[in-house]
Order: C-alpha cells, then structure tokens, then sequence
C-alpha cells in the first residue's frame, strides 16, 4: 500500500505539473472570499476570459484569514500566476525575499504610471514596482444616522463634540462604538486615527517604521485620548470574544451607534437590513487641529509570483485589471475606490463621500497599522492594544513591552 | 537460483523481521524521528522560511527565557496538564454510573461516549457559542439566576480555564469508555467476597475495584496526559490565542511564531518546539520505562 | 458486580436510576443538542435572539441544502476521505508487518525499534511541524491530499504497530511452531496464518484510525490551504469565518462533518472500543 500510494502520489504531482506546463492556464490564488470581493473576482476574471478565450483560468479561492499564512506556503511552493495582496510595508518580505516579480513593463507599456500614479509610491520598493493596484478604500466612521437624529446628535468634527455625541448615546442607553477584537486588527484602526489625528502622518509613519520609541510621551498622548474613550464607556463589552463580523449586530440591532470600520463593512450592513436612511459615514473628528487630516486608505493589489509559470499570461491579466473601465466595474461590485484616476466612482453614497474625503486630504495616507509596521511588531502592538482596551489601567506595562518587541525587530 | 533459495531459507528467520519492519521504519523515520533532530538543529538558527538561516547559537533560547509570553504559555500548560487529569475522576465517575444492566444501557453507554468522536473542531465551534458573552446558555443562565454574566472567552481570568472545560468534556467521555471496559474485567468474586467482609460504598471502590482498575487508570493518565501537551486544536478555533495571548500554550505559540499571520519565525518557533518535546519526554520516559519493566516481567 | 446492581437495590432507587440517566444524557449531550436544534432555525430566529429555545420554523431542508449549495462543503467532505480511506489502509497494512515483525521475532534491537515507534507516537506535533512541512515541499507534494495522507500513514503507524505488536503478542505462539516445523516460510505464515487471526484487530484499527484522521485539524492547516484540498475540520473553520452570524448554517455545517464518524462508530462500535481500550484490559 505504501508503494501504492506513493505511485499515486507521483502520478497526482506529474499530471499536476502536466496541466500547470500547458500554455494558456492561468492560475490565480485570491482571498476574497466574502461575498462581494467574490462577486466582483467572478465578474473579472469573466471579463478577462471573454476577451481572451484561449486562456483558461483556474481560480484558487482562499479563505480571507487563511489566505495570509497560505500566501507564504504557495509562493514557495506551487506559485500561481496571479495573487492578490497589499502594498506597502505588507509586501516587503516577498519582495525581499525575491517571491514577487517586478512588473516594470507592465507599467511601461501600459502608461500606467499616469493612470496609477497615486498608488505608484506605496508599489514601489528599491526602485522597482512590484504589482498592479485595483481598489483601495476609505476607513472613518460608520454610523447609525437614525439613532443620532432620535437623539438631536450631529456629525461630530471635533473631538469635544465626539465625546459629548458618545455622552448623549449613553444617556440614552446606546453604546456609542461596537467593535470585535478577537482577530485584533480592527483595534489598530482606532488607533492609528487616534494617532494620524494627535500626531499626524508623519509621526504615525515613524513610528511604524521604528523611529519612534514606543514610551515617548507623543504616544502616551494618543493612549490618554484612547482612555477618555474608554473611560466614557465608548465601546461595547466583551469585545474580546468577537470578530469583527460578529460586532456588526450591535450595530444592526441598534444597540451601538458606530463603528471605526473600513468601507468593506457597508455591504454586510446593508445585506443585514441596513437602509441609506440609516447608515452614515463621517471622517474621524478632528483632535489637533494643527495637525493636517491623513486618512487611512489601504490598497488592495495584484502580483506576479516569481515562481510563476505563465508570466506571459499573467502580465496581459495585469494589464486588464489596470484598466479604467475595468477598475470602475470591479469596484462598482467591491463598493470601493477605483485606483485609476480616468475610472468612475460608483454613485453610491459612501463611496462619493469616501472619494470626496480621500482626494482631498492632505496630510497624507496611511495603509493600515498592520501593513505598515512589519508583522512581529504589528502583531504585539495590536495585542497591546486589545490588552490597553480592556485593562487600561496596565498602559506602563503595555508600552515597555513593546517598546522591548521595537528594539528587537528594527535593529 | 537454487542457491539464493536455500540461503533465504537458510535465514529467513533472521531477515524476515527486517523484511516486515522496512517500510514502516522508513517512513516513521522520515517523518518523525529525523524531523525531531531537524527541528532541534534550525532552533538554532534565525530563519523566516522564505530566506537564507542565520546561526544564532542558542540565541532563540536566550529570548525565549526574557519572553513574558513564554511564561504564559508555560504557566497554561501547567494549568491544563493538572486540570485535564479530572477528566480522570470524572470518567470513572460516570463508567460507574452508567455500569449497570438495564435496558436500554448500551444506547446510553454509547451517546455518553459521543462527544469523543467529533471533531474538537465542532467542540471548539460548540462551545465559544455556549460561552457568547450575549446569547450563550451560559451567561443566560447566570443571567436568569441573578448573577452577572461572564464573558469567558474574552476574560484573562477565565478563558483558560473555559477552553480547558471543553476539552473536558470529550476526554471524560474517552477515560469513562476505558474504565467501562475496565469494570468488565473486575473480579466478581472478590467483589462478593469483600461485600460479606462488609465492604461497600467508597471503601469497597478504594480497596478492591480500583486497584482492579490499575492498567484502566494508567492508560487513562498518558491519553490524557498527552491530550493536554496536545491541546491546540480548541485554542486555536475558540480564542486563536487571546484575549492578548493570555490563552495560549506552548504548542499554540509555537505554531503562532512559526507559521501565523504574523509570525514566520521558524528558528524562535522550533526553539519553543523543543521546550514542549523536552516536558513531553519525561512523560514518554516514564511510559517506556513502565513498558520496559512489564516486558522483562513476563 | 460493582457499583451494586441497581435490580437489586429499594424500588425507590430503581426509580431515581431509571430518571437520572436520561436527565443525566440530557445535560451531557446538552451542547449538541443545542447545536442540532440550531441547524434547523431559520435565519428570522438567528435575528431575533432565539438561540436557545424551540425553533419557530423547521427549516431542516433549506439549511442543510444551503451549505451544500453555497459553499464547497461537499468537496471537504470528499477531501477527507480522500485523505482518510488511504491513512487507513497504509497504515494498517505497515503495521500489521511491523507488529507481526515485533511480536514473532527475537533480535536485538527488538525492543529498541518497538520503543522508537511507542515514543515517536507521542511527541508534540509541533516539533515534526517545520520539517515535515520543508519535506513535504521538497517533495512537490504541498497542498496535495497525498502530501497530507503520506504524513499520516507515517506518524498512525507508531501507534498502530504498538496495537499490532501486543495484539500478535497475545496469539498462541504453538500455530507459528507447528507450521514452521512444517517448512512454511516466514511470508506464508505472516499471510496464513497470522493474518486471518487479526482480522479483529484489523477492524479496530480501522475504525479507530478513520476518526483519528477524519477529526485532525492540525496538519491539515499545516500542509494544505484552499477549498480543492482541504479536509472538512479545516474547511469548517474557514466557513465559520464566512458565515458570520449566519449560526444556523455553522450548525448544519458542524452537524455534517461531524456525521461520518459517528457513523462509523455506531456501526463498528465494538471494534472501536476495543481499539481504544489497548492494554487497558489484559
């Protein structure tokens, strides 16, 4: 039996490699598997075959959580010839490590960097642009417009009146901000507003760059705003125990009033009966107001692994996905932005106000905490964070741990 | 021809075992033995997986001893092992009630055994629901009595202890099935015996039945012993770890810093590898010494 | 007999027995119940906070459809016993030669190989965990269900051959004798007479390996990824992260991979107690 299986194994990995060999497969590994980024790749890679019938593509659908360890395992192993990711700091280690392509020609050929330029930085490392941008999205805060205006609340601008509008939800017994922590990232959202808006773009990209210790007192200054937060109840209980999904229904059932979400969160919203009456979106208030307002906008991306076997395929898809008229349609089903600047935004109400919010900032920016600092170091900050949420009271402790990870990882 | 015959025949009662033993010693080498030495040598060594290692010496094991989130991991490990054991009085508690001859018993013997063969997956599933802070049966039920609902899972005070009930359940179904087998074979002699020198009750069960029960109880402590050094799969589905890795164990760690999201420190994650297969040795020692005695018993 | 047989106890106790056990089963199975119950809920009453009581509608058709048609739930299945029915033969059949090896044979490094085998049954996973995964890319073999299945057979055949081992331990040793003095060889015999004894064996490994490979969720995160290759523990994770609040899929979900097993158990019950029960009863 051993031997067996061991043919059938032989036989499986040639015939495998048999049908990755022949010309025209199109292999391509993505991770979106929720419901519209789905749709969205459906309707893509449709498009792609319908003007080029003799590529056959295979589609690996991953799940969204999983995929981020997988990635690693099939760029080494069995590449595909398509994979989607993030730029920025996220795609440093591939790019070190010689597992993505670089897509020069692409970008050459195609007059792509003027129709991309805006993502052109945030592709580029070591003077080489490793990928092909297709969506980005807004973060700010959703929320729930119906409970405010039952409330005489208005769209805060500024902090105090962030604050005082939280104050008034509590009154009358809303929380004001849901949010799930168990896969800790969504933390890292709240506080790199607190920091894009207490120290601005500039410090928050130092400090996720390393520059920055992490016990200096700026950063206590965003971790004592946190506090004030937190102090006024601002967030639901237990927020360990969900995921971000789960934190949703809060939302929906009108016990929490917001959330501090990416645009990705309107679509489950809506599909769990979320009206436009309802749901609003505003920009995170303003703390410092010398501090110039930067966003967070991450960027989602195309790549060509380096092990790939049909680069030839995979460039003419890059191409496609570059596009202005297949950004808009793609985006159009994802609910986002079009990265292309001759693209059009949906007219969906978030995404002009997200649209409007991003063109016209000015302070700059910023990925996500997780794709800007590297892995260890975002990994223990967003610990830090969940742990600060629940246990304020151990911040001394919080910040010389991490402070101890920073000295670690950077040197 | 003839002759490579006869020198089989000659000794085949020497080269057989070998014969027999090849394919097996093989693969259980390939995959287990030499990834166990392989696995001590890159703890050696810093290395990403993607890129090239880097010799550290024992510089992974120097970081390891200043790494607050070691100790946790040790600390949980100590609280499962001990706290997993009750899966032992437990199952016998139930093998002694279910050991009866009614009708019908067999159907009962079999579903009390039932949480064994699920998946710890399902259990995990089973459970985090059980445990929702807002609509879980526990805090519903803490609720209806008056009291204050506990968010288990998101609480560095209970959430070891919540994953480890878990795993209760499905091991004191393992340990009762081994002691209803085990009661089988006890002497109903010596019982009757014991009953006219007026033994009963919990004298009767310390006294005569349970050293009846010895290998049972042996069998019992390694699965259970092992299962909680295991212990991955729950934390992994019901907590991945937190609330700020306050539920992690050393295997969940390892796997954390070697293979995670976030983690793809290969050398720093065997390092910790080879702290749990150290523990785990002086388990599998005592149990191969056991073995060995009862070998040259007989 | 103990505890006393409840025929022979105060009707009054006989009673109280024959209550508690269904009470008793009740609140053990509890969490599954709930869980079955679940499967059946309509969306309206996920919505509507009713987790935990009867179901107002019984959706049982639409919810067990669904997760077929919505989701590659059906392809985990078929995944895992792709992977499953091969552990089982490869490492039953390699342990009935290592066992039968072990159990007939007097060399000397004889007890040291059986230790080797008891031994490597019981290390951590995670020690074998990076190099495993290195071999298995060496080998091209990532991501595939063989990849997944050779790694199985090799680390089951530890404890198989501890099971073998002891159970042609406990054989009448006289059979080998009378048909070695007849001049049968060492192959006819393993397969003459050896074999068709252990068939009991056989069959509680069977079972037993079938759950131990259906139920692992280790290795199949270690060494597969995607819906085309991994088996349904792992698949069941993934589409937990998918199905959001979506509880009553989660259910019918958990339910069905679950099933198979069960199964399995109830069918082959007493081989699969005797498989787990080793050495517990001399």
């Amino acid at each position: 039996m051993f031997h067996s299986s061991k043919t059938l194994g032989a036989i499986l990995a040639s015939t495998m490699l048999a049908t990755s060999a022949f010309a025209g497969e199109l292999v391509i590994n993505t991770d979106t598997s929720d419901p519209a980024p789905k749709k969205a790749f459906q309707e893509l890679i449709d498009g792609f075959q319908a003007e080029n019938p003799d590529i056959h593509v295979t589609w690996n659908l991953f799940d969204h959580e999983g995929y981020k360890t997988s990635i690693r395992n099939f760029l080494t192993a069995d590449a595909p010839d398509i994979a989607n990711w993030y730029a920025g700091n996220r795609m440093l280690p591939y790019v070190s490590a010689g597992l993505f392509e670089p897509v020069d020609d692409v970008w050459d050929q195609n007059g792509l960097h003027d129709s991309l330029a805006s993502a052109e930085g945030s592709m580029t490392i070591d003077g080489h642009i490793w990928g092909v941008p297709y969506t980005y999205y807004q973060w700010g805060v959703y929320y729930r417009k119906d409970i405010f205006e039952a409330n005489g609340i208005d769209v805060p601008k500024t902090w105090d009146e962030f604050l005082a509008a939280g104050k008034k939800l509590k009154e009358a017994g809303v929380t004001p901000i849901t949010i799930g922590t168990k896969y800790l990232w969504t933390a890292a959202g709240v506080f790199d507003y607190l920091d894009l808006r207490t120290n601005g773009y500039d410090f928050h990209m130092a400090l996720t760059k390393g520059e920055i210790p992490w016990t200096d007192d700026r950063v206590r200054a965003v971790f004592a705003h946190w506090k004030e937060m937190l102090d006024a109840g601002f967030f639901i209980d237990n927020h360990a125990a969900w995921s971000w999904q789960e934190a949703l229904a809060p939302m929906v059932q009108g016990k929490a009033a917001m959330y501090v979400m990416g645009n990705f969160a309107v679509a489950p919203l809506r599909e769990a009966g979320l009206t436009d009456d309802q749901l609003g979106f505003f920009q995170f208030p303003v703390i410092n107001p010398d501090v110039p307002l930067a966003e967070e906008a991450p960027t989602d991306t195309v790549h060509i692994p380096a092990n790939a076997k049909n680069k030839e395929d995979a460039k003419k898809f890059l191409a496609y996905i570059a596009r202005a008229d297949v950004q808009t349609k793609i985006n159009q089903t994802l609910g986002q932005l079009p990265i292309n600047k001759d693209s059009q935004v949906g007219d969906d109400k978030f995404l002009q106000a997200g649209y409007q919010m991003l063109s016209s900032t000015t302070g700059g920016i910023a990925q996500f905490f997780d794709r800007d600092a590297p892995a260890e170091m975002a990994k223990a900050g967003m610990e830090g964070f969940q742990e600060f949420m629940v246990k304020p009271e151990r911040l001394d402790a919080i910040l010389e741990r991490l402070e101890k990870v920073r000295q670690r990882v950077y040197k | 021809m003839a002759s490579t015959s006869s020198t089989w025949r000659r000794n085949q009662q020497r080269l057989a075992p070998w014969l027999f033993l090849a394919p097996g010693i093989a693969m259980f080498l390939i995959y287990v033995i030499i990834p166990i030495f392989q696995s001590m040598a890159i703890s050696l060594y810093q290395w990403d997986g993607l890129g090239e290692k880097v010799w550290v010496g024992l510089g992974n094991y120097v970081e390891l001893f200043d790494d607050e989130a070691f100790y946790t991991s040790l600390k949980n490990n100590l609280i499962w092992l001990v706290l997993y054991l009750l899966a032992i009085p437990a199952g016998l508690f139930v093998a002694l009630f279910l050991n009866q001859t009614v009708r019908g018993i067999r159907i009962y013997k079999s579903l009390f055994f039932f949480p064994f063969v699920i998946s710890q997956v399902v259990v995990g599933l089973v459970f985090s629901w059980f445990y929702d802070p807002n609509n879980g049966l526990l805090n519903l039920g803490l609720m209806a009595l008056g009291f204050d609902p506990i968010p288990v899972l998101a609480d560095e005070k209970w959430v070891t202890y919540g994953i480890i009930a878990a795993g209760l359940w499905p091991q004191t179904a393992y340990c009762m099935i081994l002691y209803l087998t085990g009661l089988n074979a006890v002497d109903p002699e010596q019982i009757e015996a014991a009953r006219l020198d007026n033994a009963r009750g919990l004298r009767m069960l310390w006294y005569v039945v349970l050293p009846q029960l010895k290998p049972a109880t042996f069998i019992a402590m390694v699965v259970t012993v092992i299962g909680a050094l295991r212990s991955f799969d729950l934390i992994s589905i019901m907590t991945d770890g937190g609330p700020w890795g306050s539920s992690r164990v050393l295997a969940f760690y390892m796997y954390e810093q070697a293979f995670s999201e976030y983690g793809f420190r290969m050398g720093y994650g065997a390092a910790i590898a080879v702290v749990l297969f150290a523990i785990m040795m002086v388990y599998i020692s005592g149990f191969l010494w056991k073995m060995y005695r009862d070998e040259k018993g007989r | 007999m103990f505890p006393t047989p409840i025929e022979k106890t105060a009707p009054a106790t006989r009673i109280a027995y024959k209550v508690a056990l269904p009470v008793a089963l009740t609140l053990w199975l509890l969490p599954l119940i709930a869980v079955a119950l679940t499967s059946v809920r309509s969306a309206g009453d996920i919505n509507a906070g009713n987790y935990w009581g009867w179901p107002t509608e019984f959706h049982l058709l639409e919810n067990y459809t669904a997760i077929f048609e919505n989701t590659p739930i059906g392809q985990y299945i078929l995944n895992s016993f792709k992977v499953t029915i091969p552990v089982v033969i490869g490492a039953v059949a390699l342990s009935t030669m290592t066992g039968f090896a072990l159990a007939v044979y007097k060399f000397k490094a004889n007890l040291l190989i059986f230790f080797m085998f008891v031994a490597g049954n019981f290390v951590p996973f995670q020690i074998l965990m990076v190099p495993v995964r290195d071999l298995t890319l060496q080998m091209g073999m990532y991501n595939t269900i063989p990849g997944l299945a050779l790694f199985h057979i090799a680390f089951q055949t530890g404890f198989c051959t501890l099971f073998m081992r002891n159970f042609i331990k406990a054989l009448p040793f006289e059979l080998i004798e009378a048909a070695r003095v007849e001049g049968v060889s060492e192959i006819r015999i393993f397969w003459y007479v050896v074999l068709p004894l252990m068939k009991p064996a056989i069959a509680a490994l069977a079972v037993l390996i079938f759950t131990f490979i259906w139920n692992d969720y280790f290795w199949a995160t270690v060494l597969t990824q995607g819906a085309d290759t991994q088996p349904i523990t792992a698949g069941l994770y993934s589409l937990n992260g998918q199905w959001v609040a979506a509880w009553h899929l989660v259910s019918a979900g958990a339910i069905v991979a679950a099933l198979p097993p069960v199964l399995m158990f109830f069918l082959m019950q007493r081989h699969f107690i005797a498989g787990l029960t080793l050495g517990a009863v001399k």
